[in-house]
């Protein structure tokens, strides 16, 4: 079985002195209005913001300098991460190629596709998706109908991604694809590739959001055609590419800090001298934000060892986004307000979005109960 | 894990499972002292674990005694090692001599307060505390109050006090004290004596809630696994995996507030994460003793079955030295009156 142990991690000082960096870069961007700390951190696409955490080495930092990282720790990742995400920072157009993608790259691209895309995502002006998700594949992930057969040269793709964040946007995905029959094992066959957006023979069409936003889109490949080395690792490895990527995807502090500018808000509007029932509602809140920030971090130490933390990831993200989930169910009976349609300037705006955007924090990235499922193989239960 | 903690563990499992049997519990929980394990602790010198050598103690790191002490809960041991450990660190934090055999402590209730007195014979206690934890099989109690104004600290033998027995969920003891002008063994200020009997109170629950929720887990993954319906084990069914999937997290988390807490406490208890330790670890025992119930079904309801000696003691320590409440409540007022912008620097000096 499965140990589940959240051993403790220390920050190193170097950790410590980038936090004070940070929280200071930040405070001088709303400072001079570059951004209002936003109510939607990393799904705020904002290049010119993204091109400056570029330059000051805030992306891209675990990765080797030939590549134009700057070779730091994750966890000086983990503190750069969190406090963006604490401060509002509108840090959603380098968001996934620098969680996700650039990692990929690192491990399974051909050397021509790291030097040309690694530096690039590095200073800030190269953005990914990712294209996982079909009409008829969703948490069954292994059920993909996109197809990659040989050419000459490469590959040609056909078929449909959907709920492709940011896609109209971006500059690439890495798609997954079937590049052999389905066999008794349903995971082999299935291969990862670097898609150019930019590139004929994809599509780009915008799939609205309940609330009537622009996040999500559907991608059609039309025969569009991939070079060999923009295969990330062999031909048949796509399953287990896909398995890592999403360890990174599912541990970090993006996990339970989507409504933290709620809680803020909420924690302004009841008050200096709250009442007994807004003040269990914060304290315990508070409670379960610092133990998830432990267990969070301890992750991000596996990481820096190497290990594959893949079932920890998965506990943390489904608590962490269960706790993202509950302030604004809590905090609407606390502070009462009409939840209203907006931008999230007003409270009333800021609780509307979180209730608003509720849903997605438990089904992005996969769904509680695909992580409720990893978590009971974890205990031997499968 | 590291090598000394492995060899702690191996020791203290060792004990336990020599001594620490379902007749050890039931006769204890019948009001029998379990002392061939009490004398096998104090051959190990696990009671006075964290004490420094000099103070006859074992001289064990703090974090190391915790251990024990979650060992200790794991294996739902009905002794009073927490309340020895305590009063032992408190005494010898004020600087005063800890008496041998098991310790207990008061006042414990919230509202109960004893009133310390300097006669010309010396100084002397007064007053009626309940719920003292194991107050009617300990010699020796360690008393918290205020003298002249000072915090103090005291040591008081309970001869002749004890007014009457209630039992917690768990069949653990909690006695009435009387105390009338009863003379103190010894007594030397230290700063905030009452507060910290009552947070230190709360790291050492949380520590224990921690190791029985371990235990509970594992009740339940054994059981899941063996008890077949519908032709296959509870475990196949995809909503049993889900619970236990919950009751994981559950787990972990108890486990992570409590390691916390215990790690930023190793000279005096950090009130910040101990509030969080037992406003988690609380939270956590009432939702993990649902879910270890609910997938044992009526089998866990029964006295044969060993679940409940870890779910009783999970229901009655989240309750004492203040509940999940009490302590949320805390931190939502020291949040909330530092204000928002406050919240984030803490936390992240954490």
């Amino acid at each position: 079985m499965h140990e589940f142990r959240f051993d403790p991690v220390r920050m190193p000082p170097a950790a410590q002195a980038l936090r004070a960096e940070v929280r200071a870069f930040i405070a001088a961007e709303v400072a001079r209005g570059a951004f209002t700390p936003s109510r939607n951190s990393w799904s705020s696409f904002d290049p010119a913001f993204s091109r400056k955490c570029g330059a000051r080495g805030y992306i891209g930092m675990r990765w080797p300098k030939q590549y134009g990282g700057h070779e730091r720790s994750a966890l000086e990742r983990y503190v750069v991460t969190e406090e963006m995400l604490a401060g509002g920072a509108p840090v959603g157009a380098h968001w996934v190629a620098d969680r996700q993608s650039g990692n990929q790259i690192l491990r399974y691209g051909s050397e021509r596709a790291k030097r040309a895309i690694l530096p690039r995502i590095v200073a800030g002006e190269c953005y990914f998706s990712i294209g996982m998700s079909e009409p008829d594949s969703g948490s069954d992930l292994a059920a993909v109908r996109t197809r990659a057969g040989k050419v000459d040269g490469g590959w040609s793709v056909s078929g449909t991604k959907v709920w492709t964040s940011g896609a109209h946007r971006t500059h690439y995905l890495i798609a997954l694809a079937r590049t052999a029959p389905k066999e008794e094992d349903r995971h082999a066959g299935m291969t990862q590739f670097i898609v150019d957006l930019a590139q004929p023979g994809v599509s780009v069409r915008p799939i609205y959001n309940l609330y009537g936003g622009h996040d999500f889109n559907e991608v059609v490949f039309d025969g569009y055609f991939v070079p060999d080395d923009m295969v990330m690792g062999e031909p048949g490895m796509g399953w287990k590419l896909v398995t890592g990527e999403l360890a990174f995807e599912r541990s970090g502090p993006d996990r339970f800090l989507s409504t933290f500018q709620l809680l803020l808000e909420s924690i302004r509007a009841v008050g200096a001298e709250p009442d007994a029932r807004a003040a269990n509602e914060i304290g315990r809140f508070v409670a379960h934000l610092v133990t998830l920030r432990r267990m969070s971090t301890s992750v991000a130490g596996m990481l820096e060892r190497g290990a594959q933390p893949a079932v920890e990831a998965a506990l943390v993200k489904d608590m962490g986004t269960a706790f993202e989930r509950e302030i604004p169910e809590t905090f609407r009976q606390l502070v009462p307000t009409e939840p209203t349609l907006g931008e999230g300037l007003s409270y009333a705006e800021l609780l509307g979005m979180g209730i608003l955007r509720a849903p997605g924090f438990t089904i992005r990235g996969g769904t509680r109960e695909i992580l409720r499922g990893m978590i009971a193989r974890g205990l031997g239960l499968r | 894990m590291s090598e000394m903690r492995g060899d702690l563990q191996k020791t203290v499992d060792r004990i336990f499972g020599a001594h620490c049997d379902r007749t050890v519990r039931e006769s204890a929980e019948a009001g029998a002292w379990p002392a061939a394990l009490w004398q096998a602790l104090e051959e190990v010198g696990l009671d006075r674990a964290a004490l420094p050598e000099a103070a006859g103690g074992a001289g064990m790191a703090f974090e190391d005694a915790m251990f024990a002490l979650r060992r200790s809960a794991y294996h739902a041991a009905p002794l009073p090692l927490a309340e020895t450990m305590l009063a032992g660190r408190m005494l010898c934090a004020a600087g005063l001599t800890v008496p041998r055999g098991a310790l207990t402590l008061a006042p414990v209730r919230s509202g109960d307060k004893l009133e310390f007195l300097q006669g010309s014979s010396g100084a002397a206690v007064q007053g009626t505390v309940q719920r003292v934890p194991w107050g009617d099989v300990c010699a020796h109690a360690m008393v918290a109050g205020v003298l002249d104004g000072k915090d103090v600290l005291g040591l008081v033998p309970t001869a002749g006090a004890l007014r009457g027995v209630e039992k917690n969920l768990a069949g653990e003891p909690r006695a009435t004290l009387a105390f009338e002008r009863t003379p103190l063994l010894a007594l030397a200020p230290l700063e905030g004596a009452p507060a910290r009997l009552e947070t230190e109170g709360a790291l050492c629950r949380s520590v224990q809630m921690a190791g029985a929720l371990e235990r509970t887990l594992e009740y339940s993954l054994l059981y899941a696994n063996e008890r077949v319906q519908f032709g296959r084990p509870i475990a196949k069914f995809q909503a049993i995996q889900h619970m236990l999937a919950q009751l994981a997290g559950q787990v972990a988390a108890a486990s992570a507030a409590a390691d916390a807490a215990v790690e930023v406490s190793a000279l005096a208890p950090d009130e910040f994460a101990v509030a969080v330790a037992k406003a988690r670890t609380g939270e956590a025992a009432g939702k993990g003793a649902e879910i270890a119930h609910q997938v044992h079904g009526a089998m866990g309801y029964t006295r044969e079955h060993n679940l409940h000696y870890s779910t009783r003691r999970l229901w009655s320590w989240r309750d004492e030295f203040g509940n999940e409440s009490c302590w949320q409540s805390r931190l939502g007022r020291m949040v909330a009156g530092q204000g928002a912008d406050a919240l984030w620097p803490m936390l992240s000096r954490l």
